[in-house]
């Protein structure tokens, strides 16, 4: 079941290192939200923040809160496994378990949480990767190991092996920098059939691939360097792209920036 | 009539590259030969022990009884006989310690890399464990013997021997898992979290298989070490000609031990036994050290 997401007033550090500055926007479910803007502004860590992966790093804090279809993930009382179970993610580089079979890989998630069946660990394979786009090149050898594919399918199969736990969130981390423009193609094609299911938010360099996939688009920017980030504005994608409301928007998906 | 071709082929000005200069010909030449030359240099001592071992441990070997019989009954100038009793001491003595040294020693990895981080607990096992690599073989021998056998009143034995013997090879183990843990990638780690796998299950099934070969090949490596001490056996077990299965009690045979009593009876039996001891214990590690390739291979991350 795909969720709704309320961030409020969310400030993230590194350390002593202010790295995002009171950010407060709001995600629908079943849609895509792209989040834009410079190198260094922040967006990938405020991504991180919407699964409790910020706080993997050591030193990492947060405050405010990421509010779930009303519950708040940042709780004392919650459990942070949970939440990534529930709010999935994709990163920037394909990164297969080389230990790790395609077919187990797809299924990672639900083995190594307990899940035994294999008749129906097969069935969420075949789901998972149909889903994917993955099934019709992978299903003659399920066996082989996950680093066997090219890159664009190792990502891929990470998408597969992200919606195989059938998280209500899926959040992606440049899930397209690394692959070729066909590659490429095919994810988003794939964002907007996953869409359907999943509230997607998904943090991207490419401006163009904003306006194709996302519903609306978040801009975030820095003062300067060393400086937080900051959320500019959060629009609808057409809108933004066509008629922002702050100039630094304007000025940064002009290319007339800095 | 001159066609366009005839001017490529002619240059239109002087040559940008020139030829290689004598100076930096001759350096490359001398270099050449300092380089060949210690190569050949560190090499033939090597050559060397392995001629000898060969020409003075083989006709040993090449008899039968030399892999099943013990010296038993024998007396140091009679030939005959075999090793089969210093080969279950020291296969006994390095299991044991395996025993205890690799389950220790992968944990304090574990907790080193995946936990400790930059606690104050992990800088101070990392400097322990420091200072127990550097840790001199005898040193290790004379600290058993003072706790095990002197406080604690047992008896001299193989098992003391693995004791010690531990304490040489859970640093190796300790740093073996270290390193290789570290080359696993965070991203692994972070892709595992991001399904909902909580951080022991995720180090178990995730980050352990990924280094697995690594840390087999080093333990590997480490009992093929282990193997050849000699410093403490000299202190911590009596030399037996028999057979003994028993770590706990009575004295037992290794094949450092055999090499080292047999170097002591100035006879032509004695020589025999000597060599053979040596080849066999060669032979010994470099079987360990083939297999730990094996294993590692076995092991390894497959893209195919």
């Amino acid at each position: 079941m795909a969720k709704r997401l309320d961030i409020k007033d969310l400030n993230l550090h590194y350390g002593k290192f202010h790295a995002v500055e009171d950010v407060t926007l709001q995600v629908q479910a079943r849609s895509v939200t792209s989040f834009i803007g410079p190198s260094g502004c922040g967006k990938s860590t405020v991504l991180r923040a919407l699964n409790r992966m910020h706080e993997v790093i050591a030193g990492a804090r947060v405050d405010g809160k990421v509010l779930l279809d009303g519950e708040d993930i940042y709780a004392p009382s919650v459990d942070p496994v949970q939440v990534r179970r529930t709010i999935g993610m994709v990163f920037q580089r394909a990164n297969p378990f080389p230990t790790m079979s395609i077919r187990d890989n797809v299924v990672a998630g639900l083995k190594l949480t307990g899940e035994k069946n294999k008749k129906k660990l097969d069935e969420i394979t075949e789901r998972s990767l149909r889903s994917a786009n993955l099934w019709e090149e992978v299903k003659d050898r399920l066996h082989k190991p996950g680093g066997s594919l090219s890159g664009g399918q190792q990502q891929r199969l990470c998408i597969a092996r992200a919606t195989a736990v059938q998280p209500d969130v899926l959040l992606m981390d440049e899930p397209c920098s690394a692959l070729d423009p066909i590659s490429t193609l095919a994810i988003e094609d794939l964002i907007a059939e996953l869409k359907k299911d999943y509230t997607i938010v998904i943090v991207t360099h490419n401006m163009q691939q904003a306006a194709r996939v996302s519903d609306q688009t978040a801009f975030f920017n820095l003062r300067a360097v060393g400086e937080p980030g900051q959320l500019v504005e959060i629009e609808e994608t057409g809108k933004l792209f066509s008629n922002p409301n702050q100039k630094a928007t304007e000025d940064y998906i002009s290319g007339r920036f800095g | 009539m001159r066609t366009d071709t005839a001017d490529v082929e002619q240059p239109a000005a002087d040559p940008a590259f020139q030829y290689l200069s004598l100076g930096r010909k001759l350096k490359n030449n001398a270099a050449t030969v300092v380089f060949t030359a210690a190569f050949l240099i560190a090499v033939v001592p090597l050559l060397w022990v392995l001629v000898t071992l060969l020409q003075r441990g083989l006709p040993p070997l090449l008899n039968a009884d030399w892999w099943n019989h013990s010296f038993y009954g024998l007396l140091p100038s009679d030939f005959g006989g075999g090793i089969y009793h210093a080969l279950v001491g020291t296969i006994e003595q390095a299991l044991v310690c395996a025993l205890f040294s690799v389950p220790l020693g992968v944990t304090v990895g574990i907790f080193l890399i995946e936990y400790g981080q930059n606690s104050r607990l992990a800088k101070t096992a990392t400097f322990m464990v420091d200072i127990l690599s550097g840790l001199p073989s005898i040193v290790a021998g004379l600290f058993i013997y003072a706790l095990w056998i002197t406080t604690f009143g047992f008896d001299r034995s193989g098992f003391a021997v693995s004791l010690s013997l531990v304490l040489l090879m859970l640093p190796l183990v300790v740093r073996t898992t270290e390193t290789m843990l570290r080359i696993v990638p965070d991203e692994l780690r972070e892709a595992s979290y991001a399904l909902g796998v909580p951080k022991w299950k995720t180090i178990l099934k995730v980050v352990l298989p990924t280094a697995l070969s690594g840390i087999v090949t080093g333990v590997m490596l480490g009992l093929a070490r282990i193997m050849g001490e000699t410093a403490p056996l000299l202190i911590l077990v009596g030399y037996s000609r028999a057979i003994n299965f028993n770590l706990f009690e009575g004295p037992m045979a290794s094949l450092p031990l055999t090499v080292y009593t047999a170097r002591k009876t100035s006879t032509e039996a004695g020589e025999y036994r000597m060599w053979g001891a040596a080849l066999t214990l060669v032979l010994l590690i470099m079987l360990i050290n083939l297999l730990a390739t094996l294993i590692s291979k076995f092991f390894a991350v497959k893209t195919k």
